[in-house]
C-alpha cells in the first residue's frame, strides 16, 4: 500500500465515522441550544451521571451488559440476512421465564441462578425460534413477524404482573413482588454493579467473534445471507442456518432479559427490556454487525442513556436527548457510508471496473443484511 | 349504541390516514419503517405549530411538513445511496420517538385546539350510517377522502396501475418509459405526508394536546395494518376501525376484567401474524384461486419489489 493510498483510506475513515460523529454532536448540541439549556454543561453533566463515580460507572455498566448481549445476539441474525427486530420481545420473554424460575425455583444460592440463566436463555431461544419457524415455514417476513411477537410478549408481562403473577392484595403494573435473595445476582459493595453479569457480556463477545470467524456454521451462516440462493445450491441447508440464528440470538436475549430481573430490577416489570433491544440493533448497525465493534459502541450508547437521565434532575430536561444523539450518530454514519460507497462506485464506473475489490465496512453497512425485505410471496413455490 | 360507533370511527381516523399512507408508500415499493417516530413527531410538531400561531391549519401543515420529510429522508438514502430502507426506517422510528419526546416536553400538558365539527346535511339523518359516519369533524371526513381516493386511484386510473407496475415490476414498468425512481419519490413522499396529517390529527383533534407517549405503538400498529389490509387502502381504513373496536372494547372491559383489557390492545398483532400464515398455506391459495371472491377479500400479496432498489443499468 502506497502514501497515497493510505492517505486516502484515512480520508475515508474521516468521512465516513468522524464527520458524521461530530455533525450528530452539532446537532444534538443545537438541540440543547434551542430549548434554552447550556449545551456544554449539559454534556458535561451526560459524562458525570455515567461515569463520575463508582455507583454511575456500575449503573453504566449494567446498561452495557444486555446492550452489548443483544448487539452480539444481532451480529449473528444480520450475518444470516434477518432482521430480528423481535429482539425486544425476545429479552422479554427471557425475563418471563428467569422470573417464573424465581417464583418457584429452590431457594438455594447458586442453583437457583444457574436455573434462572438456563430458563432464561431458553425462553429468548423460544420465542426467537417461534419467530424464525414463522419466516422458514409461514414464510412470514420476519420483521413483522418480530414485531407482532414483541408486542405479545410485552402484553404477556403485563398480564402476568396484574394477573397470575400480582402481588398480595394489589394488582399494579409497578411489577411483581421482590424476589427471594437467592434470585439475585451478587453486587459489588454499594454500587448495583454485577461482575458476573459483566463477566457473561464479555464471554458473548468472544464466542461470537470464534463463532464468526473461526468456525464452519459462521462462515456457512454469512454465505447463506449474503446469498441464500447459491447457499441452497451447494448443499447448505438453508432453513436450519436460520433457524440456528435465531436461535442462538434468542440465548443471548434471553439471558440478557434474566440479568434485567436478576440484576437490575429484582422483578418482573412491563418496562423490563428497558428498550434494549431495539438500541442494539442500533448498536449492531453501528458496528457493522462485527462481533469486536459491538462493545465499545454499546459503551457509549450506555453512557448516552445513563448520563442522560441526570440532565432531569439537574437542568430539568427531557432525558429523551440521549436517544436522539444515539439515533443521530448512527444516521450520519450510516448515510455517509451510503454517500462514501456512490461516491467509489461512481469512481469505480469511470475507471471501468476493477473486479473483485473487498466489501468495505460502508458497503456491508449500506447493504445491511443481503434481502432487504424478502417478500417471500415471491420467491418460488 | 351509534355513539359508540361514532366514537370508534372518530378515534380510528388518525390511524386510517398512517395506514392509507403507509400503503401508497409500499405500493410503489418503499417501505417507510419509521411510522412509529414519525406519527410521533408529527403530533409534537403539529401541536407546537398550531399553538405557536394559535391556528390548527398551520398544526396539520407542519405536521403534513415533518411527515413528508421523513419519507424524504428514506426515499433519498434508498434510492439515491442505495441504503437499506429497513435500517433508515427504523433509525428514523427511534429518532422520531426520543425528537418527540425531547422536544414536546414543554408542551405536555398545554390547551388543545380541536376541529370544527359538521354534520352534513342530509346525510347524517340516515338511519345508522348518519350518526356513525357523517356526524363527525372535517379531520374524520379527510381521512374517508384519503382511503376512497387513493383505492380509486390505485385500481382504477391509468397513474395509479403504472403506480403498481414500479412496485411490482420496477425494470418492466422502466422498460414502458415510466421514472421509476421519480415515481418513488412522489409516492414515499406523499404517504409520508398523509401519516404526518395522522399525527397530527393525534394531538390536535382526537387527544387535544401533547404528552409523552400519546402516539405510543400507533405507528407500529398502522404497519400492521397496511398488511391487514393486504395492501389495499379502503381494506386497511376497514381495519383501523376494527382496531378501533377492539379498542373500545378493551377500555369498556377495564373495570371487569383488568388483564383482558391488556390482552386486546395485542389483536392487531396476532390478527396480522395469523393473517400472514393463512395467506401463504397452500390450501389456501388453491382456494384463493378458483373463488376470486376469496382472494378479493382476504388475500393479498405484498408489492414484489417491496423494499428494494432500482437502478437502472
Amino acid at each position: 500500500m502506497n502514501t497515497a493510498e493510505a492517505a486516502r483510506r484515512i480520508g475515508t475513515r474521516l468521512t465516513t465515522s468522524l464527520i458524521p460523529i461530530l455533525l450528530a454532536l452539532a446537532v444534538v448540541v443545537g438541540l440543547l441550544a434551542a430549548v434554552g439549556a447550556p449545551p456544554f454543561t449539559a454534556l458535561g453533566y451526560v459524562w458525570s451521571g455515567a461515569m463520575g463515580g463508582s455507583s454511575q460507572v456500575g449503573d453504566t455498566l449494567m446498561a452495557w451488559v444486555p446492550l452489548t448481549l443483544a448487539g452480539e445476539g444481532l451480529v449473528i441474525t444480520f450475518a444470516a440476512g434477518l432482521w430480528n427486530i423481535g429482539i425486544e420481545g425476545q429479552i422479554v420473554m427471557g425475563a418471563i421465564a428467569a422470573t417464573w424460575v424465581a417464583r418457584i425455583g429452590p431457594d438455594m444460592p447458586f442453583v437457583m441462578l444457574l436455573l434462572m440463566f438456563l430458563a432464561g436463555a431458553a425462553g429468548g431461544a423460544l420465542w426467537a425460534l417461534l419467530a424464525g419457524v414463522l419466516k422458514t415455514k409461514g414464510r412470514v417476513n420476519e420483521i413483522f413477524g418480530g414485531l407482532g411477537l414483541d408486542f405479545v410478549a410485552a402484553g404477556l408481562a403485563v398480564y402476568l404482573i396484574i394477573g397470575p403473577w400480582k402481588r398480595e392484595g394489589i394488582a399494579s403494573t409497578s411489577g411483581t413482588e421482590i424476589f427471594r435473595p437467592s434470585a439475585n445476582l451478587p453486587v459489588v459493595g454499594t454500587t448495583r454493579l454485577s461482575l458476573v453479569a459483566v463477566a457473561v457480556a464479555i464471554a458473548s463477545v468472544v464466542l461470537v467473534w470464534l463463532l464468526m470467524r473461526g468456525t464452519m456454521f459462521g462462515l456457512r451462516l454469512k454465505a447463506v445471507g449474503r446469498n441464500p440462493a447459491s447457499a441452497r445450491l451447494m448443499g447448505i441447508r438453508t432453513d436450519r442456518y436460520l433457524l440456528g440464528a435465531f436461535g442462538l440470538c434468542g440465548v443471548l436475549a434471553g439471558i440478557a432479559g434474566t440479568i434485567q430481573v436478576a440484576g437490575v430490577w429484582h422483578k418482573l416489570v412491563p418496562s423490563v427490556s428497558g428498550g434494549y433491544g431495539f438500541l442494539a440493533i442500533l448498536v449492531a448497525l453501528l458496528a457493522a454487525f462485527r462481533a469486536l465493534r459491538v462493545p465499545p459502541i454499546a459503551l457509549f450508547f450506555a453512557i448516552a442513556s445513563v448520563g442522560s437521565a441526570q440532565l432531569t434532575l439537574l437542568l430539568y430536561l427531557n432525558s429523551a436527548i440521549g436517544g436522539v444523539l444515539q439515533a443521530v450518530v448512527v444516521l450520519f454514519v450510516i448515510l455517509a457510508g451510503g454517500w462514501q460507497l456512490r461516491r467509489l462506485s461512481k469512481r469505480r464506473s469511470a475507471a471501468a471496473a476493477e473486479a473483485g475489490a473487498p466489501a468495505t465496512v460502508a458497503e456491508l453497512q449500506a447493504s445491511g443484511p443481503a434481502a432487504p425485505v424478502e417478500t417471500s410471496g415471491t420467491t418460488g413455490v | 349504541m351509534n355513539d359508540t360507533f361514532a366514537s370508534i370511527v372518530f378515534f380510528a381516523s388518525p390511524l386510517v390516514f398512517a395506514a392509507v399512507g403507509e400503503t401508497i408508500s409500499e405500493k410503489a415499493g418503499v417501505v417507510n419503517l419509521s411510522m412509529e417516530g414519525l406519527v410521533a413527531l408529527s403530533a409534537v410538531i403539529g401541536f407546537m405549530a398550531a399553538t405557536v400561531t394559535g391556528n390548527v391549519i398551520v398544526g396539520f401543515l407542519a405536521g403534513m411538513g415533518i411527515g413528508a420529510t421523513m419519507a424524504a429522508i428514506v426515499a433519498v438514502s434508498s434510492i439515491e445511496l442505495g441504503l437499506n430502507q429497513i435500517a433508515v426506517g427504523f433509525i428514523l422510528a427511534l429518532l422520531g420517538v426520543a425528537l418527540s419526546s425531547f422536544l414536546g416536553d414543554p408542551y405536555v400538558g398545554r390547551e388543545g385546539h380541536g376541529v370544527p365539527h359538521l354534520a352534513i346535511a342530509g346525510l347524517s339523518k340516515i338511519p345508522f350510517i348518519g350518526p356513525v359516519f357523517f356526524n363527525q369533524d372535517l379531520m374524520v371526513y379527510g381521512s374517508y377522502v384519503a382511503a376512497i381516493a387513493a383505492t380509486f386511484f390505485m385500481f382504477r386510473s391509468r397513474r395509479g396501475l403504472e403506480m403498481q407496475g414500479v412496485g411490482e415490476r420496477p425494470e418492466a414498468a422502466f422498460a414502458r418509459g415510466i421514472a421509476v425512481n421519480r415515481m418513488r419519490y412522489v409516492y414515499t413522499i406523499l404517504g409520508g405526508a398523509l401519516a404526518g396529517i395522522g399525527g397530527a390529527a393525534f394531538s390536535l383533534d382526537v387527544k387535544l394536546g401533547w404528552q409523552n407517549g400519546l402516539t405510543q405503538n400507533y405507528g407500529w400498529i398502522a404497519l400492521a395494518i397496511v398488511i391487514f389490509g393486504g395492501w389495499n387502502p379502503a381494506r386497511a381504513a376497514i381495519g383501523a376501525y376494527v382496531f378501533g373496536a377492539l379498542q373500545i372494547i378493551a377500555l369498556k372491559m377495564q373495570p371487569h376484567v383488568p388483564s383482558l383489557s391488556q390482552v386486546l390492545g395485542l389483536t392487531p398483532f396476532v390478527v396480522m401474524i395469523l393473517i400472514l400464515v393463512v395467506i401463504y398455506l397452500p390450501t389456501f391459495r388453491r382456494a384463493a384461486d378458483r373463488h376470486p371472491v376469496v382472494r378479493r377479500i382476504f388475500a393479498g400479496d405484498p408489492p414484489s419489489a417491496l423494499g428494494t432498489v432500482f437502478r437502472r443499468e
